[in-house]
């Protein structure tokens, strides 16, 4: 029936008889080993960071980030906020980014900031996908009445001013960095949410849906093992999204004076500099370096947007192979 | 009735009288609420080893049939009836056992498959739904004989395969290959080959009158073309708008049509052994609206030999012996059946 007569064999599998076995698929299939999951995933994420060269740049300004914030308070030793007497001493061998009024090495408040700047985004980041992915697949899988609450719920908070209710909400609770987190993160669901009803209701009606319910499939595994999957575009580019505006924002409030000021991050480093009167005084290494590490952190972020499709999705997943396989026919 | 290994007669899994209505949503909120009449009066039976042939035009009600005897609708009315026992438990429990033994092939397989989902997974998931592995070298022992009862051989190379790396026949099997994952007594194929190439066709048809033979399954083989009916299932029904027109043994009912519509119906059919010089029948209308059927029998706008009474009642069971029957004031009242379903709709 399926002759494999090399010239109509288009629409049928790689690997028929003229071509070898494709490699992953024995290697992955029959290994046993320990390591072989462990291997498989770094191999995966190997790949998901190097899909192409945009990606490649944001994923190594993120990961340098997310290397000084881990390891660089581990190595730095310093009190960030410890005194000297070197008032605004501009960058020298001694301090790579010089000092502020207070004598404290801008360098180490940098490194040091690196990790509550960078946590915080991608601690309210996660918030934020987590609480859209619930409400928008639930409600768009659910419908009926559960879609209805739901749905307004989401409408109210759509409309819910992030910004005012911020600076409220850290005077009336508490000058942390955590309610900011907070608010940042209840204010930037609905967006992320209303893009996955409306995916989810789509998904729903689709066949391979029905069929998991045909074969008894859980409910929850349906919606998030089956539906979940297709949507990791949207999830994943709200996430990036998500993490850059708590970036901004949480270095607004702080610049603003509403962060915590005995914490040290990038908005601190930005609200002391614009106290102390650093543009005033001529020292760009006080306030330069934390606005950079805002911008590049944004900048890096933004271009692992560009990935997202061509990991998430399994038939551009095997396009790069391809490529590189038809590259080495002809060069052949 | 017992529980014990039925006879070949037995039917496995029986419908008795099943209607379907869906209603319409429409944003006229003092407008009398409107239901699609989808099925009205539907009764068959499944047998071992056998298939039945569910024979009708698009929106003729008839996936809607095995969706409900998959258990994905609830029927309006009616009875389903698994080894003579009522099916009517919604708990998850009973649902699972019910799937353990009733599975469903989609028609189509390029949206039956999650494009997410290796075939592994699609298989492996059912295996442990209904805990035929436990463990992943059971499961790829399991889902290796599965791919190679479905002929996808060399097995090896499809298990890590994306349903995007296959082509439509290869996601066909796979399609099927799932729904027997589960071990099943009954399969419900909606439609299995009018998605694929006509050259795949038979490849497929031919897999399933296999697993028919070799697993004795009871098949329910939903299709709009009468020759595959006739190739595949010993038993017919023909469908018409929701009701059903007339039943019996394959060769009977094609060789011998009865009922106006099935005459059409296979007039309409390309048969090469037909004389140019035959007339094709007067065809005239289209399938008609399900929200407001026709009163009566729901063929009448359409049929050339309506008469006054079809117009006002739908008729009852006309047995024309050897298990043929047909609904038709043609051949008779139709008091053989206890009952003739009431369908006048105002």
């Amino acid at each position: 029936m399926r002759q494999t007569s090399p010239s109509n064999e288009i629409a049928s599998v790689p690997g028929g008889a003229n071509r070898p076995a494709l490699p992953p698929l024995g290697r992955t299939y029959a290994s046993p080993s320990p390591f072989a999951g462990l291997m498989r995933f770094l191999r995966a994420f190997w790949r998901a960071v190097t899909v192409n060269r945009k990606v490649m740049l944001g994923s190594a300004i993120v990961g340098v980030f997310v290397l000084v914030a881990i390891f660089g308070p581990i190595i730095i030793r310093q009190n960030p906020l410890a005194y000297t007497t070197d008032l605004v001493r501009p960058p020298s061998a001694a301090h790579w980014l010089g000092t502020n009024q207070g004598g404290q090495d801008v360098f180490v408040q940098l490194v040091v900031g690196t990790r509550s700047s960078l946590s915080w985004a991608l601690l309210s980041g996660l918030m934020v996908m987590m609480i859209s992915i619930a409400v928008g697949l639930v409600s768009g899988y659910a419908g009926g009445v559960v879609d209805d609450i739901l749905s307004v719920i989401t409408n109210v908070f759509l409309v819910v001013p992030a910004f005012p209710l911020a600076i409220v909400a850290v005077e009336y609770f508490s000058r942390s960095t955590l309610t900011i987190a907070i608010i940042v993160a209840l204010t930037n669901w609905p967006w992320g949410a209303r893009v996955l009803r409306a995916q989810t209701l789509s998904m729903r009606s689709r066949e391979f849906v029905t069929a998991a319910r045909a074969a008894g499939e859980h409910t929850w595994r349906i919606i998030f093992l089956e539906i979940l999957p297709n949507e990791i575009a949207i999830v994943a580019a709200s996430f990036i999204t998500t993490t850059i505006q708590v970036l901004l924002a949480v270095a607004a409030l702080e610049f603003l004076g509403f962060g915590d000021s005995a914490a040290i991050s990038w908005g601190t480093m930005l609200y002391d500099a614009y106290f102390g009167s650093a543009l005033f005084q001529g020292a760009w290494w006080w306030f330069a370096p934390p606005g950079f590490c805002i911008a590049l952190l944004g900048a890096g972020l933004a271009l692992l947007n560009f990935g997202i499709d061509e990991v998430a999705d399994p038939r551009l997943r095997q396009g790069k192979r391809r490529r590189q396989r038809g590259r080495a026919t002809v060069a052949a | 009735m017992t529980m014990t290994t039925p006879s070949t007669a037995t039917p496995i899994l029986e419908a008795d009288h099943l209607r379907k209505h869906f209603p319409v949503r429409q944003f006229r909120p003092f407008a009398k609420p409107q239901v699609v009449h989808a099925v009205e009066d539907i009764s068959l039976a499944l047998v071992p080893g056998r298939a039945l042939a569910l024979v009708g035009e698009s929106g003729s009600g008839k996936t809607t049939v095995a969706r409900m005897l998959a258990r994905l609708y609830e029927p309006t009315a009616g009875v389903i009836r698994f080894r003579g026992r009522p099916v009517t438990a919604s708990r998850r429990a009973a649902l699972l056992e019910y799937r353990h033994h009733v599975q469903m092939v989609f028609q189509d397989p390029f949206s039956s498959l999650n494009p997410v989902h290796s075939v592994r997974y699609h298989l492996g998931r059912v295996l442990r739904l209904h805990g035929r592995a436990h463990t992943r070298d059971e499961e790829t022992a399991q889902i290796l004989a599965l791919l190679g009862k479905v002929s996808l051989t060399p097995a090896e190379q499809f298990i890590e395969k994306y349903p995007h790396q296959l082509s439509g026949g290869q996601r066909q099997r796979v399609s099927i290959a799932r729904a027997l994952a589960a071990g099943p007594e009954v399969l419900l194929a909606d439609e299995p080959v009018s998605m694929l190439d006509v050259s795949i066709r038979l490849g497929v048809l031919n897999l399933l009158l296999r697993l028919k033979r070799e697993e004795r399954l009871a098949v329910l083989f939903i299709t709009h073309d009468i020759a595959s009916a006739r190739y595949f299932a010993e038993e017919t029904l023909i469908m018409y708008a929701g009701q059903s027109v007339e039943s019996g043994p394959s060769d009977a009912v094609i060789q011998q049509p009865k009922h106006p519509y099935t005459q059409l119906l296979i007039s309409a059919a390309p048969d090469p052994d037909r004389p140019a010089t035959a007339k094709p029948l007067p065809a005239r209308g289209e399938i008609p609206s399900l929200v407001t059927p026709p009163t009566g029998c729901r063929f009448h706008p359409r049929c050339p030999h309506a008469m006054p009474v079809c117009r006002e009642r739908f008729p009852g069971r006309t047995e024309l012996g050897n298990g043929h029957w047909t609904h038709c004031f043609l051949y008779g009242e139709g008091n053989d059946a206890p009952e003739g379903p009431a369908t006048t709709h105002s």
